[in-house]
């Protein structure tokens, strides 16, 4: 079996999908883990993509946003806030 | 404070009840904030339309939960509700405080917020009304160095709550605050992380009783029951009846299972007819009391209606020992967030996707074995071809 991917070569890869879908798409976490699970075959568990996805968050490189389920964003000024 | 008219929410004060027209108005005579909510409301009265957006991207760093963004659409207007978020504040467990604590949270709320609170809101949470998002950094660090944090909101697990169980109430047949806390404590991932595909609530209620309505509210109900008999205490009985009370009318004929019987001396039951519903237990305290060997019942799937119909929960495990760590519970809601959150559907709670999928196949993807009482109801269609097995005829 390969080596198991890093934690932080799955976030870039996260973060890579999230910046192509703003604006067009949102993406849930299911989404980035199950991209990641397919980029990344059984080199990447689930653990891993929390762990990824956690880094995204702390690092401030993602956000949390709500609108009507919860998504993962690049960090923007909404528009309702201006 | 300058208030505009607001004949409309005037009306709302009328009658014996507590008014929130009424508190707001306490409130705007010395905060900006809860005049403009006053204005706006009014001005929505009067044109039967919302002015609020909800939602968005606001919250506390890290967290994906525990703030509801929440912005006026007139903000030129009513400068002081522009932004008008809610902080979700997670609660003790069976809502008990000290009034210390009680005076922290208002005094942090007086400091950063409109002053308005819910205590508590359907969620259980401590729910701080109107906010606007440069205060909710100092907001959330202030009630953590409190002992405080913030509860559930978005596709999460949401803030697990539970009755006040043995801390007061004689029928608990588990220690819902202990169970309440250990959920919320070894989730705490899940409650601050949304990761799943809607929200996810877990309630505990201490005996059929529900009396936190976990079998309505609840993606997981956990609902306190026994396994043996009803505990029946004759001499309390005969008391009941010598003070007038009619033993077969209000409490034999009551009973769902017709499990009770009385020939003017003794109470009898039949322990397999019995469907431990509480009434006979609520109508004759003292004299009735649950069986000794006490659990919960584990039920999967209620939820309001919001995207689809309203849902009551069904059984799931019909009887769990309620012993901590709990371990064999959170095994078994590691395995459901896994299945629903690797197929379920965007805003699809875990009871639509039971519906969706087939209870069989749920069960199967889970690993737990079907169980009689699984059924809710009796199959309403006839016309069922089920598989015989074997030579491959139906």
């Amino acid at each position: 079996m390969a080596d198991p991917v890093g934690v932080l070569e799955v976030a870039d890869a996260m973060y890579k999908l999230v910046a192509e879908a703003q604006g067009q798409k949102k993406l849930k976490p299911g989404d980035l883990s199950k991209a990641a699970a397919e980029l990344f075959g059984d080199r990447c568990d689930k653990k891993t993509c929390k762990e990824a996805i956690r880094l995204l968050i702390e690092s401030g490189r993602c956000v949390y946003t709500y609108f009507g389920g919860s998504f993962i964003e690049i960090p923007h000024k909404e528009g309702a806030a201006n | 404070m300058a208030r505009k008219p607001t004949p409309k929410l005037d009306q709302l004060e009328k009658g014996p009840w507590p008014s929130f027209v009424r508190e707001i108005k306490k409130r705007a005579d010395k905060n900006a904030t809860c005049a403009d909510l006053l204005g706006v409301l009014e001005k929505s009265y009067e044109e039967r339309v919302g002015h609020w957006k909800h939602g968005g991207i606001v919250g506390v760093f890290g967290y994906g939960g525990g703030v509801i963004g929440r912005y006026s659409d007139v903000p030129e207007e009513f400068p002081g509700v522009a932004h008008f978020h809610t902080v979700r504040v997670n609660q003790p467990a069976g809502w008990f405080y000290t009034s210390a604590a009680l005076r922290t949270l208002c005094d942090i709320w007086d400091r950063h917020g409109s002053g308005l609170l819910n205590m508590h809101g359907s969620t259980g949470d401590i729910i701080f009304l109107g906010t606007s998002t440069e205060h909710l950094e100092p907001i959330f660090e202030e009630l953590t160095q409190a002992g405080f944090d913030l509860g559930g909101s978005g596709s999460d697990l949401r803030t697990p709550s539970c009755c006040c169980g043995e801390a007061r109430c004689e029928w608990a047949c588990y220690d819902t605050m202990a169970f309440c806390q250990e959920m919320t404590m070894h989730f705490q991932d899940e409650l601050h992380r949304p990761a799943f595909p809607y929200k996810f609530k877990i309630k505990a209620a201490g005996c059929p009783n529900d009396c936190v309505a976990s079998i309505a509210r609840a993606d997981l109900s956990v609902i306190g029951t026994w396994r043996d008999c009803i505990e029946i205490d004759q001499a309390e009985v005969a008391k009941h009846a010598a003070k007038g009370n009619d033993i077969v009318k209000d409490v034999v004929m009551n009973c769902p299972g017709k499990c009770l019987s009385w020939d003017g001396k003794a109470l009898t039951v039949v322990q397999e007819d019995c469907k431990h519903c509480m009434h006979c237990i609520n109508a004759m305290p003292k004299a009735v009391r649950p069986g000794k060997e006490r659990g919960a019942a584990l039920l999967l799937g209620s939820k309001a209606p919001i995207m689809e119909g309203a849902l009551l929960s069904s059984v799931l495990v019909p009887f769990i020992k309620m012993e901590p760590p709990y371990d064999d519970i959170k095994a078994l809601l590691e395995a459901i967030w896994e299945v629903w959150s690797e197929d379920g559907k965007n805003r699809e709670r875990v009871g639509e996707f039971i519906q969706r999928v087939g209870m069989g196949n749920f069960l199967d993807a889970i690993g737990l074995d079907p169980d009689p009482s699984m059924v809710a109801h009796p199959r309403e269609n006839p016309y069922v071809f089920y598989d015989l097995g074997g030579n491959g005829k139906e």
